[in-house]
């Protein structure tokens, strides 16, 4: 009777084991992708390839989640500050709000979801084929053929992307501010750039790099750990994005709370 | 040389490998024969370290493999795998010429494609299907295709899994023949795995059977048929009576 009474908190103390243990050995594998960042041969055309493919291929989304994101934003800090006569902050509040959270996050998020997705899926599939093992025979390293570039890629380019979605998430809520709710252009723009500080934007950027780093760090790990069949496709592909979505949100809780808990 | 020692394998409960020995000397071409799911795949696999066995020793040319250099242990290698494992990102000819774009001996790269449609023309494919990606080739074209990288390289040990299986006739005699001629001419050491009796009395010098984990019965091919083994009597006849169970 106990032990059923019991199960749900056993499940839930299983499942945050599970989850330091994978994040345990995520961590390792790491180390180790990052060691073969350094050590020749260097595959620089993977490297462009992937930044090309993680970077370039996702401005859409992540544009358009942050346009829509800062636009929605403007509207609730005006309607929620009205309660208190605090309209006049929207340009502020969407500024600090956009940069220093929802941009890297959702951003982040985006990448889970379409970047960590297809690299777990593509590596996955080249484990069940024997892809990797051809590799293998072939005298390449498929950590540092495969994983390291993109990698890489993910952590250089990520923040790009980030930063660029700040800047459009911060142009939806001017958008909203200027055209619906009677902001004038010019101090809505002169607000929010005053408003801003270096550490936001450094804070923002810093986020981006790390959420690449883990979206396809993950990714990666789970491609290479696949089961067989399109099962273990299927469930690499599955797990790599919750675990990536997981970490991202914890690692950005951790990185608030390291630039701005002071 | 290669030499396989008393090599075990299992997976979860089930023992594929039970204590395998082997010798395959060099410039000899064996042929492993065994039913469906006996592990004849996982003991090459073994061999080139892509498989770690649960015990036993494998040693090329006296040396413990373990213990060898990766890099240049791997060099001396080409495996076709069973299912071609075509990199499906790259056309054909970038495939059969992955090893000879990259590391220390790098070939420029008209000259390595070029290379690689002289190997496509070796077994049986035009030089059109060097712009080709793997995914737009039948089965057949993919297995011809992963025969082409692993002898791309001039590799001195060639390991060939099921290389005629989905062939027509006659392309398969010419695989066949491929092989053969490489065997002949490059002094390579060959292992080739088959269910196809014509590879058998084509390509081999000599034939291993592995049955339950062991080699059952290891002999010349000339031998083959006139051996005294109700196992290696009822697999070479495809006889459904005999001691090999049909359930496995
Ligand atoms: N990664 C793995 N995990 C679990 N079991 C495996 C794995 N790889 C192979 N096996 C099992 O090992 C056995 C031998 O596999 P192997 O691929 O060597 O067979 P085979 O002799 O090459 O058969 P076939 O002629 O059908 O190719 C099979 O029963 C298979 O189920
Ligand atoms: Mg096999």
């Amino acid at each position: 009777m106990s032990a059923r009474l019991l199960a749900p908190v056993a499940g839930l103390g299983r499942a945050v084991l599970d989850a330091m243990a994978a994040t345990g050995r995520v961590t390792i594998f790491a180390g180790s992708a990052v060691g073969h960042l350094f050590r020749p041969p260097i595959y620089f055309k993977e490297i462009l390839y992937a930044a090309l493919s993680i970077g370039y291929f996702s401005l859409p989304v992540v544009a358009l989640t942050a346009l829509f994101t800062g636009a929605a934003l403007a509207l609730q800090i005006y309607a929620g500050g009205a309660r208190f006569s605090a309209e006049a902050v929207v340009p502020q509040i969407v500024a600090v709000g956009m940069v220093r959270e929802l941009g890297p996050v959702l951003g982040g998020l985006m990448i889970a979801a379409r970047v960590t997705s297809s690299i777990a899926a593509e590596i996955a599939t080249m484990k069940v084929t024997e892809q990797i093992d051809a590799l293998v025979t072939l005298s390449t390293h498929p950590m540092k053929y495969l994983s390291a570039p993109r990698i890489l890629a993910a952590t250089l380019v990520v923040p790009v992307l980030v930063g660029v979605g700040d800047v459009i998430g911060v142009f939806g809520g001017y958008l909203v501010g200027t055209l619906k709710l009677g902001f004038n252009a010019a101090t809505y723009l002169h607000n929010t750039v005053d408003f801003l500080e270096f550490s936001d934007i450094a804070s923002s950027l810093t986020k981006g790099a790390v959420f690449g780093f883990i979206a396809v760090t993950v990714a990666c790990y789970y491609g290479m750990n696949s089961g067989r069949g399109a099962l273990g496709v299927g469930n690499a592909t599955k797990g790599s994005v919750q675990t990536a979505a997981v970490l991202i949100l914890a690692a950005n809780f951790v990185l608030t709370g390291l630039f701005f808990a002071a | 040389m290669i030499e396989l020692r008393d090599i075990r394998k299992a997976f979860g409960p089930k023992q594929v490998l039970d204590g395998v020995d082997l010798k395959v000397e060099t410039g000899e071409s064996l042929v492993i024969i065994g039913g469906s799911g006996t592990g004849k795949s996982i003991t090459i696999k073994c061999i080139l370290g892509l498989v770690q066995p649960d015990s036993g020793t494998i040693l090329l040319d006296g040396q413990d493999i373990t213990k060898a250099d990766r890099d240049a242990f791997l060099a001396r290698f080409g495996m076709l795998f069973q299912g071609g494992a075509l990199f499906d990102s790259m056309p054909v000819w970038q495939n059969i010429a992955f090893r000879l774009l990259r590391g220390p001996g790098r070939l420029p790269r008209a000259e390595a494609r070029a290379l690689a449609i002289e190997k496509l023309a070796r077994v049986g494919l035009g030089p059109e299907t060097a712009d080709l990606y793997p995914a737009e080739l039948s089965g057949g074209m993919q297995k011809r295709a992963g025969l082409a990288r692993a002898i791309a390289a001039d590799p001195e040990i060639i390991f060939f899994d099921e290389p005629t299986a989905g062939l027509d006739p006659i392309m398969a005699g010419v695989i066949n023949r491929l092989i053969r001629d490489i065997v002949d001419e490059m002094g390579v050491t060959a292992i080739t795995i088959t269910h196809d009796m014509t590879t058998v009395r084509d390509v081999a010098h000599r034939v291993a059977m592995l049955h339950g984990g062991k080699i059952r019965w290891c002999g010349p091919v000339d031998a083959v048929e006139t051996a005294d083994d109700p196992y290696l009597d009822q697999f070479i006849h495809g006889r459904a009576e005999g001691p090999i169970a049909t359930l496995r």
